[in-house]
């Protein structure tokens, strides 16, 4: 199914967008609150320039990761694409003899399809977020929302998946079915040999990881297991440990309207004997996937997203359609920029166009990415490739070449409208259009007046 | 003050008097209005299609058509914003038009900005009665800053209450081609808004952009609403003719 049948079913979806609404209210409002805090204006441009320093060096900062991550006792390995980034995770958990793998939210191991890789070599992934974990068990349904995966169910939903896989009475309470959630993932915690975690951020000078949770579940899979992988893209890299506190001043503002995550932990190196807990072994996997490219084309801006999803969040497209009709991992107006760039331009024909481009997400992005000005540069390469349709084009053309010859632009503007008068029979509104259905499908057209501004002002003119 | 009036291309097609409203308000203030007779569209479809050559040349086309102007005013967020933010985006490989561009650009005003920050609009000839809320079009909103002007104009108007709506900053659906290439889903945005709207009890919708109008007003006629009208800022500005 494509983006269009898809959107479609999900816009006369009232249901979902009664989720989303709910959602929506408590991250847009939390937002607002918490970004009244600070600074905003001047800690978005502090956070655009820290993102754009690495960018900019990116192969000096990794290097400088490399030395220190390794220095602590890590491993960094280095993934093309999502297919790379398997292969080393399954080498990684055959190396340890691994059997089941605990997981905290890693988008990078959606991009690779990871459970199924590891499901075939034999290890048991268990996706330990909540929203994850309702997904997993769910038939490994994909997420919809970066940092809210499980956001197009309802509670009610999720008490009867609960009842149905874990074969207990049925909760209504969210705080007892979060309970037995993690009573059913606490032998998981116990039992693995592994965890894969994601990483906010990377830091060059420090060798370490954060990361930004909300359930706690992220030590777990970071400390308990013997083994430690963490799997992220290249871009995610920072100087400094000032530089995180910076992006940790906007990051949970604009994700959850938090001033900050209910864990925020920057893990650095395996265990010292002095230390209690923390891995034995320690792996970065660092991903390209297609993040390289984009250094120095038209798109770097987009390499400074940080995934806080306020976008997705501020999104009228969004909270219509819902995450999974943008098709991919990455939903929402980030995701209509990122798809494209990472699938193919020619795989994701719709998802630039798929926006109002009213600007609501650039005015909300804490790194200030200009999000419609990279959809109308895909469209451009979608034009420059020969990748629109072919009446698009040619009715595009004419009007274009018809605007500029005012003569016969008037002309055409004056029978045009005499025929939609004429539509409009004596009513002030269109109710079938028929060289636009799709707007008359859902509305009407108001009836233009009758004749046009330039007839009636060369008139009074004459 | 020379003041070149851009009509835009949907006011000359369908709602002509809104231009007309325009004019007057503009002399009201004490311009001497230009109405450059070969003027036809800015170019902005073409902008948003990603066809950046024809736009190009519309762009041209407008340039030569107004630079003689001391202001370019439009009523219109989103032409105006075509004009002033992305003009210069179009010819960045091109100093000299860029210069060309980038002084019309400065010198180009959404109509309610104008009237408040260039003009100074002092009376109102509107005669409206009733509450009204107001629609903010994202282009000029959020390219422009067009948010307090319209308000400080529409409280000149003694007859006119203002009660806000719910997401008034939220977009109406419109979105140019993206109304009808994503009909459902633009038809869907334009309700919510109109729910806004109507739970605001007023009378009348006003807004600053023609398309914001065709979206509202026709969502609002299909979902049986006849009695919410729908009024363009220059309207119920200038008043009956
Ligand atoms: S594009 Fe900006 S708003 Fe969207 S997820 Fe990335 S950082 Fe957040």
């Amino acid at each position: 199914m494509h983006f269009k049948a898809r959107a479609s079913a999900a816009a006369a979806d009232k249901a979902l967008q009664a989720k989303l609404a709910t959602a929506k209210g408590l991250f847009v409002e939390g937002r607002r609150r918490a970004v009244a805090e600070i600074d905003l204006e001047a800690t978005r441009e502090a956070s655009k320039a820290i993102r754009n320093r690495c960018i900019a060096n990116l192969d000096l900062w990794l290097e400088r990761f490399e030395e220190e991550a390794t220095r602590r006792g890590g491993q960094v390995l280095w993934a093309r694409d999502g297919a790379e980034i398997c292969r080393l995770v399954v080498d990684i958990a055959r190396r340890h003899g691994v059997r089941k793998a605990i997981k905290s939210k890693s988008m990078l191991s959606e991009e690779a399809g990871l459970n199924a890789a590891l499901e075939a070599a034999g290890v048991q992934p268990v996706e330990t977020d909540l929203g994850e974990y309702i997904l997993q068990i769910n038939g490994n349904e994909s997420p919809s929302h970066i940092i809210a995966p499980a956001i197009h169910k309802t509670k009610e939903e999720v008490a009867e998946l609960f009842e149905r896989v874990h074969g207990k009475p049925r909760k209504t309470d969210i705080g007892e079915m979060t309970r037995e959630a993690r009573e059913m993932l606490r032998a998981h915690f116990l039992s693995a040999d592994m965890g894969i975690s994601g990483g906010n951020f990377l830091v060059a000078e420090t060798g370490s990881v954060a990361l930004v949770t909300n359930e706690g579940n992220g030590r777990m899979v970071t400390t308990l297991p013997k083994v430690h992988v963490v799997i992220t893209g290249v871009e995610k890299v920072i100087p400094t440990l000032e530089d995180l506190a910076t992006l940790m001043r906007i990051l949970p503002r604009s994700a959850t309207g938090q001033t900050i995550s209910n864990y925020f932990s920057v893990l650095t190196g395996v265990k010292r004997p002095e230390d209690t807990d923390g891995p034995e072994h320690l792996y970065f996997i660092l991903v390209d996937n297609g993040r390289v490219d984009l250094v120095g084309s038209g798109f770097q801006d987009m390499l400074r997203c940080i995934r806080c999803a306020a976008c997705m969040n501020h999104c009228p497209v969004y909270q219509t359609i819902g995450g999974h009709a943008y098709g991919w991992v990455y939903p929402g107006p980030m995701g209509a920029v990122l798809t494209p760039l990472f699938v193919g331009l020619e795989n994701a024909i719709d998802l630039p166009h798929a926006a109002t481009l009213c600007n609501q997400c650039g005015v909300v992005c804490p790194v200030k990415i200009p999000l419609p000005d990279l959809m109308r540069k895909l469209r451009e390469q979608q034009v420059e490739r020969g990748l629109r349709p072919w009446g698009e084009r040619a009715a595009l053309t004419f009007w274009a070449w018809l605007a500029r010859h005012p003569a016969l632009y008037g002309l055409a503007a004056k029978l045009g409208v005499r025929y939609l008068s004429w539509l409009a029979g004596g009513e002030d509104r269109i109710r079938i259009l028929g060289i636009a259905p799709a707007w008359t499908d859902g509305r009407d057209f108001p009836a233009p007046e009758g004749r046009t501004f330039r007839e009636l002002y060369s008139e009074k003119h004459r | 003050m020379r003041v070149g009036l851009f009509v835009t291309c949907l006011v000359d097609l369908l709602r002509p008097r809104i231009g007309f409203a325009a004019l007057r308000l503009l002399e009201a203030a004490g311009c001497e209005v230009v109405v450059p007779e070969s003027q036809t569209c800015c170019g902005q479809p073409a902008w948003n299609s990603g066809d950046r050559r024809a736009a190009r040349l519309l762009a041209e086309k407008a340039i030569a058509e107004f630079e003689g102007c001391d202001y370019l005013v439009a009523p219109s967020g989103s032409c105006a914003g075509m004009i002033r933010a992305h003009y210069p985006e179009l010819f960045a490989d091109d100093p000299a038009w860029h210069e060309r561009a980038a002084a019309l650009g400065s010198r180009t005003y959404e109509l309610s900005d104008f009237l408040v920050a260039v003009a100074k609009l002092d009376k109102v000839p509107g005669d409206f009665t009733g509450t009204v809320t107001y629609h903010d079009s994202c282009s000029g909103l959020r390219e422009l800053g067009v948010k307090a002007q319209p308000r400080a104009l529409l409280a000149k108007l003694p007859g006119v209450t203002l009660t806000e709506m719910d997401g008034a900053e939220e977009c109406c659906g419109f979105g140019g081609a993206f109304a009808v290439k994503f009909g459902d889903i633009s038809a869907r945005l334009a309700e919510k808004k109109c729910e806004n709207v109507r739970a605001s009890g007023a009378d009348a919708v006003v807004l600053g952009d023609l398309g914001c109008m065709l979206s509202i007003e026709g969502k609002l006629r299909r979902l049986g609403d006849e009695k919410t009208r729908v009024l363009h800022i220059a309207e119920i500005l200038a008043g009956e003719p």
